[in-house]
């Protein structure tokens, strides 16, 4: 492996990422997936790093699901965009930061679609205006969430409470990332270091001193895939798919794997736990699970916040001996407590519990 | 020198300048012979053996190098040629070191510049050890020796069609025409210097246009044992040997392949050089869809430029074999002297 090729492919796909005040569009799934990680990107912006990071309550989801499932029409979905573009034109915001990897492919495919076919553009201008009376500017640039905690990766570094390294040994941590299909495979230049070896996440590993593993089935399908998993006949087939991956990457011993996308790291957690069931197959180390984190969750861990006010304990891979080789210290038994602090139900048969 | 003796320029220095540069100094005529390299010979330079015959490269090589010797030949090396324009009964050239020269006629044979593997990042090239290209192979050959970058001996190598070819991700939609063939001989090539290795080739569709390329094709199966399977490379990795793991669709089976090779080579096509690109917009050429030189008529003009006294000789104007070009050369050295009489 020539890490040399890698940089010259890594240069070719930059991006201009804006360096504050940004109109910040939520995930319609993610908050149930992943419960802290929009609250955990939304406190670091603002908390650590000085951000103005505006939100809408009247910012809706995208309804991608729906395109991607055939049953939300094109010219519904650029007008729905289009409102969203119209709560930042009326907020005065020109850069949009996008949580979901679903979005982001919708905002991209829409945007470039209006440079190629400027009369789809007037035509949702005009359908926007007859069914809401609202205009809008075209954003001056949008960005994934991840491609602006990677724009400031290294200054979270330089306030890192714990770092990728095991302290027992004080090697990197072994990192598989995985990338969501609708950040760069469609349009690889609003991807940053493009389709095939995608940057966004390998820099904020490397950048917290993490090492990163290239396996055979990097690019392989973690699993979700619209069809696969929303038809139920398909499941099967997004559970082979999330196992071909994990068999994999298996013999390099990964000590997590992080993910920018909604579906892939819900369902390469999730069916750990369905193949743990099944087969009683795992993949990490000692018969334990492979935790699966959003990069937000990675952030926070290296900010030192509190893992289980992240939501690390609502992943079916739990966390714990991960954090036990960041030298990060968590009580187990405070995992499922409520605000008020009274007990929640604990889920049965979690991994690595 | 008599009244009838002119004095040409040929830009390029490869298998069609050099034979146009001979044919022409063979009938009396002044040329200088422009090369932008050290050295006159083109990319033929880089090749072992030939197709179909497994002809030792250097053979055409020889008969070239023949050729240019003639006292009628300037030869300038390390040098391009920057832009051409007609003016009153001449052309004037002018050199990338600033050099102006006059002359009666000018050939361009700026020829191809071979696909840059990088530009596929799916196949890693530059980044997975023993992902290589047909002109690195070919320089295996010429030292004697194919191994992985471990020194060991492969014992699989997979060879990819149509990179940089038939490929509208690229931008590049033509057919570079030698490729198939080039494959089936470097799959002999390899089975013959390592009998024990096994070949697969991955194509598209085999183009074996040209006298006894289907032989050679035929043979590659019956007496090689070389394996084709006619599916696209869709990916390249590597697993933790860190040995080429390979995805293919193969379409004739209908399924989808995962294969482990040793060393994988793609068989990188033609496009139009970078100098005949910065050539033909200085000098205002045209050039077509596929960014070659466009010529006067695609049947019976193939030679002719938009330019007055300017031809064109070989792979400038299109992807061809060494056959191809030579005849093409002789075919602007033909359109070239009429012009020059007709004036």
């Amino acid at each position: 492996m020539k890490i040399d090729g890698k940089k010259r492919i890594w240069a070719e796909y930059q991006k201009d990422i804006p360096d504050d005040h940004f109109f910040y569009v939520r995930s319609c799934i993610r908050q149930t997936f992943f419960a802290g990680s929009e609250q955990t990107f939304l406190k670091i912006m603002r908390d650590d790093l000085g951000k103005d990071m505006f939100e809408d309550p009247r910012h809706t989801t995208c309804t991608g699901i729906g395109y991607h499932g055939d049953i939300v029409p094109f010219e519904t979905i650029q007008t729905v965009v289009a409102r969203h573009f119209a709560l930042a034109t009326e907020a005065g915001y020109k850069n949009i930061a996008i949580s979901c990897v679903t979005s982001f492919g919708i905002y991209t495919e829409i945007l470039e679609t209006w440079k190629h076919f400027p009369e789809l553009l007037a035509k949702t201008r005009e359908s926007l205006y007859e069914a809401t009376g609202r205009t809008f500017e075209l954003p001056e640039s949008i960005a994934h969430a991840s491609d602006i905690i990677y724009k400031f990766r290294d200054e979270i570094a330089r306030k890192a409470k714990y770092n990728l390294v095991d302290i027992s040994t004080g090697k990197p941590l072994k990192v598989v990332e995985h990338i969501g299909c609708h950040y760069a495979k469609m349009f690889p230049n609003y991807g940053i270091g493009g389709a095939e070896f995608p940057h966004v996440l390998v820099g904020m590993i490397e950048s917290w001193g993490g090492d990163v593993i290239d396996y055979p089935e990097r690019r392989h399908c973690c699993g979700f895939g619209f069809r696969q998993y929303l038809v139920q006949a398909n499941r099967g087939y997004s559970v082979f798919a999330t196992r071909k991956k994990l068999e994999s990457m298996e013999p390099y011993r990964p000590d997590m794997i992080v993910a920018n996308c909604p579906g892939c790291a819900m369902f390469m957690d999730r069916w750990q736990y369905t193949i743990k069931e099944i087969d009683d197959v795992t993949y990490g180390h000692d018969g334990q699970g492979i935790p699966v984190l959003t990069y937000e969750e990675m952030a926070g861990l290296i900010l030192g916040y509190d893992p289980w006010k992240l939501g690390l304990q609502y992943h079916n891979v739990q966390s714990l001996p991960l954090l036990r080789k960041m030298g990060i210290k968590a009580d187990p038994a405070l995992r499922f407590l409520a605000k008020d602090g009274s007990r929640l139900p604990e889920p049965a048969n979690l991994i690595n519990s | 020198m008599s009244a009838a003796v002119k004095h040409i320029i040929v830009a390029g220095g490869g298998v069609a300048g050099m034979e146009a540069a001979g044919a022409l100094a063979e009938l009396g005529h002044r040329v200088s012979l422009v090369e932008k390299e050290k050295k006159p010979g083109g990319h033929l330079l880089q090749w072992h053996a030939l197709f179909p015959d497994h002809r030792p490269a250097d053979e055409v090589k020889h008969y070239l190098n023949v050729r240019i010797k003639n006292e009628n030949i300037t030869l300038y090396t390390g040098t391009g040629v920057e832009k051409i324009k007609h003016h009153g009964h001449e052309v004037v050239v002018t050199l990338t070191d600033g050099t102006a020269i006059n002359a009666d006629a000018a050939i361009i044979a700026t020829g191809f510049d071979l696909f840059d593997a990088h530009r596929k990042e799916e196949y890693g090239y530059g980044i997975y050890d023993n992902v290589i290209t047909s002109a690195e192979l070919e320089d295996m050959f010429t030292a004697g020796k194919v191994t992985t970058t471990d020194g060991s001996i492969p014992s699989r190598v997979g060879l990819v069609h149509c990179v940089g070819s038939r490929d509208e991700k690229v931008n590049n939609n033509h057919c570079s025409k030698v490729c198939c063939v080039t494959a089936v001989k470097q799959a002999i090539e390899i089975r013959k210097q390592l009998p024990e290795c096994e070949v697969f080739c991955f194509y598209m569709d085999m183009r074996m246009y040209g006298p006894y390329y289907e032989e050679l094709y035929r043979e590659s199966q019956e007496v090689y044992n070389v394996n084709f399977i006619r599916g696209k490379v869709s990916e390249a990795s590597v697993n933790i040997n860190n040995r080429l793991v390979i995805k293919v669709e193969d379409t004739l089976a209908g399924r989808p392949l995962k294969m482990e090779l040793d060393m994988m080579v793609l068989m990188v096509g033609m496009e139009m050089s970078k100098s005949g690109t910065l050539l033909a917009e200085a000098s205002g050429l045209k050039r077509g869809v596929n960014r070659f030189l466009e010529t006067g008529d695609h049947h019976y003009g193939n030679n002719l430029s938009s330019i007055r006294g300017v031809f064109y000789a070989g792979t400038c104007t299109a992807p061809m074999n060494i056959t191809d070009t030579i005849s093409h050369a002789r075919a602007a050295v033909s359109e070239t002297v009429r012009y020059l009489n007709s004036r």
